[in-house]
């Protein structure tokens, strides 16, 4: 694969996370260095990522993959929500929470990169919290629900509806 | 609560109290939080914002101890309310420009709003005046435990609190505190500020988040990283650079006055003579020389004026604001008349003498 600003073959392959999207830049060494360099001193507005991410980008970053593992990554989509890593890529925006568990292998290096850390520390929810399984589970009931209504198979619609309270009723650990 | 109730009265941001308030406008902590059993905005249809809408509306108007707050549904507002509501920074400009069921619950001080179907499915955010972050995270905390005890959100142990960008999982916090660095502007060391405070992961942006050019000398401070520290570590990073912030901008005000004193009062007088006798303005300019006349106040040598004063100033001359006291829209070059017109008015000296900087 070329670098993206010249013709020579490009080595980084850097995943930034702006206010506005994704932005996948592929870049050989000489190219990355005074994008990165930019980026740090010439970005005076941090409030894209980039700089956070610039610093941290180096050869041995997770992000930096080989053209063919982008292709594949780019093309899984979330059974739950349908949306694909591309479209994640595109527009910066998860499609639902199981998109954190289904595409973690991805999102972990991005979340390092961008906070430092990809563990929560802080507040938890008081009544404690569905755990992912509910939590998906919630979500893919609540969508077969609403196609069966559309569907106007309200018997159907009526099983889903009560497997929804079910779980919804064993709550989350109180 | 009408918009007429929301224009006549001042907003707790804007109440010039509270500690540093001649430097600290206020102080402010938002919290992305979504439900559990929905997909993400992105993902949703017409149909389950309209749901997620009802859901959030319904559990909080039933809960007693959250009823202070007032629903505003703003998918019904006119362009003009809408944009009333996002200068008075009540709503974003994302959620005033977006499509399908949307609302905001704000409490009558003004403190507490509560944005649904913005980025994410609810958007907390607590406002206080002048430097206050900790009575900001308690107000804060407090709202987040009473929305709890009756939705549940989308959390995972790992990630903390889940939201549809992941810059803002974790805690989904961001605490932005807005200062007024005047004497730093004109010392041209605010370039030097901002350079220190990204090294430390925060982003500095103008008053409406309008990228680097801060309107008025305005500069809001916020936290970048929002996972892996906690609420009050957050904090502290944020309050930690403030504090050295408002020494710098003292330090800066202290030189004018010792070794520039005629260049900065010539600067402040000239300010509130324009304010004061100017036949069409923008907004611009009312920002910037207002600016000037807030630093002249603050140091004492405006007499007849106080913070309070300028603070609400700056708000009623921003374009929705002025349509609204005005009654009637107005095209810029009539706002630029009516703005002349409206400060010429207020600060109109009650003896009818000319205002004297000493």
């Amino acid at each position: 694969m070329k670098c993206n600003k010249c013709a020579k073959q490009a080595t980084f392959h850097i995943t930034d996370l702006t206010g506005d999207g994704v932005l996948a830049l592929h870049l050989c060494p000489d190219c990355a260095k005074h994008y990165l360099q930019t980026e740090d001193s010439e970005k005076i507005d941090a409030s894209a990522m980039s700089s956070v991410l610039g610093k941290q980008v180096s050869p041995l970053n997770p992000l930096s993959k080989a053209t063919e593992e982008m292709q594949d990554l780019d093309s899984r989509e979330c059974p739950i929500c349908g949306i694909s890593f591309y479209e994640f890529r595109q527009g910066g925006r998860l499609g639902c929470p199981h998109d954190y568990v289904f595409f973690s292998e991805e999102l972990e290096p991005l979340l390092q990169n961008v906070h430092g850390e990809n563990e929560h520390v802080g507040k938890q929810p008081k009544r404690g919290f569905y755990d992912t399984q509910s939590q998906t589970e919630l979500i893919r009931l609540r969508r077969e629900m609403k196609e069966a209504v559309e569907q106007e198979d309200y018997e159907q619609a009526s099983k889903l509806r009560d497997q929804i309270r079910e779980i919804a009723s064993k709550g989350v650990g109180e | 609560m009408s918009m007429e109730d929301i224009v006549n009265r001042c907003g707790e941001w804007l109440r010039g109290t509270g500690p540093e308030s001649d430097i600290v406008m206020s102080s402010r902590i938002r919290l992305a939080r979504n439900l559990a059993d929905y997909p993400f905005i992105r993902r949703c249809n017409d149909i389950d914002k309209a749901n997620i809408e009802s859901t959030v509306r319904e559990r909080i108007v039933a809960n007693p101890n959250l009823d202070r707050l007032n629903f505003i549904n703003v998918a019904e507002l006119n362009l003009l309310d809408r944009q009333l509501l996002v200068e008075r920074q009540l709503i974003s400009r994302e959620l005033a420009n977006s499509e399908g069921a949307r609302s905001v619950a704000i409490d009558e001080p003004e403190q507490l709003s509560l944005m649904v179907n913005e980025e994410d499915h609810m958007r907390l955010q607590v406002i206080k005046s002048g430097f206050d972050l900790d009575g900001a995270w308690e107000l804060i905390n407090h709202l987040d435990d009473e929305i709890e005890s009756k939705i549940t959100y989308a959390y995972a142990e790992q990630f903390g609190y889940l939201t549809a960008c992941p810059t803002n999982v974790g805690t989904g916090m961001r605490v932005s505190v807005l200062v007024h660095l005047p004497a730093l502007v004109i010392t041209k060391q605010v370039e030097k500020f901002f350079r220190s405070a990204q090294k430390m992961n925060l982003v500095v942006r103008g008053l409406y988040g309008e990228g680097t050019q801060a309107m008025g000398d305005f500069y809001q401070v916020s936290n970048q990283v929002t996972l892996g520290k906690s609420e009050k570590d957050l904090i502290y990073l944020v309050e930690d650079v403030i504090g050295k912030v408002l020494e710098y901008e003292r330090m800066a005000r202290e030189v004018l006055i010792n070794e520039k004193q005629n260049d900065l009062f010539d600067k402040v007088s000239r300010a509130y003579g324009m304010l004061r006798s100017a036949q069409q303005i923008s907004s611009e300019e009312t920002m910037h020389l207002l600016s000037r006349v807030r630093m002249g106040v603050s140091l004492g040598l405006i007499g007849e004026l106080e913070i309070p004063d300028i603070n609400q100033l700056f708000i009623q001359t921003q374009p929705a604001h002025l349509q609204k006291i005005h009654s009637s829209e107005l095209d810029t070059d009539a706002r630029n008349i009516e703005r002349a017109n409206y400060l010429h008015d207020q600060l109109k000296l009650d003896n009818g003498d000319d205002p004297q900087v000493n």
